[in-house]
């Protein structure tokens, strides 16, 4: 097992992996921008370390001078967390050439389920269901000659994106002309890479992506599924596990799958597969994140699994833990620092950030009162979990979280979630991705 | 000939400056897009018109109503 880990990254994530290593004995490595020299995770941690400048590229994004606190602590493993530089294979290959530890797959899986188009090809070639597909595209003509083929509507991506980023749906000739280059021009300028695919586009698809869990023998095994459905600009709000209403048969055969193709090709440590389930029950792969996700809390509560310590020790050559069947039902929300209707960021010191300890809700964050919410990283506030016997009363309690969640100095879009989680069709689970956006079209 | 001031909307940085002085725009034209909390939020221009100043440059931190850039509508 290690000893000490640096964890290269901030706020919830941060202060969540520093517990894991406390509770697994290890010691921990906190870095923190000028803007986080107040945050609480510092604290937390066995020793900080400061990094110069505010903006991501100066701080959390700069492998060199994550490197530099690597060797300075003595850290004998790194945590990326997620975000920043979590799935940046030269930057996990420099960790190793370092001759600390990744705690993430192989490097080279975070090359290749990086490259969007290649891990379409990947999934393929290993039998797992994927939607009809383009191969990459650098202009507006080969996307033109693509689209004849596959047919509107189609989802424009860049090939190495993320996060949403760059991403639109385009439903004849026109669109893809009007939006291609405004697309590859985002694309370009967040992932310095040009190319873009054209994916099958679905009317009101679920979200459901499966937890897998790899040893560095060759084991892989799913941990279920997340329902992450409830989506504004491409970016998940609320995440749940089981998904509602779908037949167990149904979703555990996928989930199977799932771990038998990640299996089959060799992955190691933790990763989530993404599908797609459209209104026919049909299942498509639509990415695969090769490091740990914002809402593995939803999967915890449900099982029982510590999945950050399970990442370290997995990462440190242990064998796979035993996995739990699904106990009860579990419900993220996430608490962004935003407008509740036009989702514009909202940027402030925090004058009032108090939640109370309530039975079966665990909330993350990385702010602490009195901190200011800054433009430099993402609107993330805190994530409120909570976990029910029955899926009503995981929703009650994500409820009762959030309102008496206090906040003040920033806007949060909590009118929202408490909005969705009383919604009629919420409720009966009739979830999809373009759920949000139709209830923000609707009258009060 | 009227002056319209085009202000922020968030605390952010200025990430792409679409228009130059003296450009003409239409109602609704990306004049430049700016970046918070890793959103990238364009500015509209309010009115048809054409560009008088443009009051911040590249990469520049910008605060919550900041004036951005002048227009003059015909």
């Amino acid at each position: 097992m290690f000893s000490k880990i640096l964890v290269a990254n901030r706020g919830a994530i941060a202060r969540r992996v520093i517990r894991a290593c406390s509770e697994l004995g290890i010691a921990s490595v906190a870095v923190y921008s000028e803007a986080d020299s107040s945050a609480p995770y510092l604290e937390e941690a066995s020793e900080a370390h400061a990094l110069v400048g505010n903006t991501a590229r100066e701080t959390y994004l700069n492998g060199a001078a994550l490197l530099k606190v690597l060797r300075a602590s003595n850290a004998d493993a790194l945590h990326p967390g997620y975000g920043f530089l979590a799935e940046n294979a030269d930057f996990a290959r420099s960790v190793i050439a370092s001759g600390a530890a990744f705690i993430g797959p192989d490097p080279k899986w975070l090359a290749a389920m990086g490259d969007k188009v290649q891990a379409r090809r990947l999934m393929a070639d290993a039998a797992f269901p994927v939607f009809p597909g383009s191969e990459p595209l650098e202009d507006v003509d080969q996307a033109l000659a693509a689209a004849a083929t596959l047919g509107y509507p189609l989802m424009l991506k860049p090939s190495a994106g993320g996060g949403g980023i760059g991403m639109r749906v385009v439903r004849d000739d026109g669109e893809l002309k009007k939006g291609f280059g405004v697309a590859q021009r985002m694309a370009m300028a967040a992932f310095a890479n040009s190319a873009m695919y054209l994916e099958a586009w679905h009317a009101r698809p679920r979200h459901v992506e499966f937890q897998l869990l790899g040893d560095n023998d060759g084991h892989v095994v799913h941990v279920h599924e997340r329902d992450c459905s409830l989506q504004r600009r491409h970016q998940k709000v609320i995440e749940e596990s089981p998904a509602p209403g779908l037949d167990r048969a149904e979703v555990d055969a996928i989930a199977e799958s799932a771990a038998r193709t990640a299996q089959s090709l060799g992955y190691n440590n933790v990763g989530t597969l993404e599908t797609l389930r459209d209104r026919s029950g049909a299942y498509g792969f639509l990415e695969m994140n090769t490091r740990i996700q914002v809402e593995h809390g939803v999967t915890e509560a449900v099982t029982g699994l510590d999945l950050v310590a399970e990442q370290i020790r997995l990462a440190s050559g242990a064998s796979l833990p035993v996995i739990p069947a699904l106990h009860g039902h579990a419900l993220e929300a996430r608490i962004y620092a935003e407008d509740p209707l036009s989702h514009m960021p909202s940027t402030g010191v925090l004058q009032l950030f108090r939640y109370p300890a309530l039975e079966g809700v665990r909330i993350e964050t990385g702010y602490c009162e009195g901190q200011a919410v800054t433009p430099y990283y993402d609107p993330l506030l805190a994530k409120v979990i909570g976990w029910g016997v029955t899926r009503e009363q995981a929703i009650g309690r994500v409820l009762i979280g959030l309102r008496a969640f206090s906040v003040q100095g920033v806007k949060t879009n909590i009118p929202l979630l408490t909005r969705v989680l009383v919604h009629e069709e919420f409720l009966r689970g009739h979830v999809h991705t373009g759920f949000l956006q139709e209830l923000l079209s609707q009258p009060t | 000939m009227a002056r319209h001031e085009v202000e922020s909307e968030v605390q952010g940085r200025v990430w792409k400056i679409e228009v130059s002085v003296g450009d003409r725009v239409e109602e609704g034209d990306v004049l430049m897009i700016l970046e918070s909390m890793k959103m990238e939020i364009p500015v509209e221009s309010p009115v048809a018109g054409s560009i008088a100043e443009l009051l911040v440059t590249l990469e520049e931190a910008v605060e919550e109503d900041q004036v951005l850039a002048i227009l003059e509508s015909s």
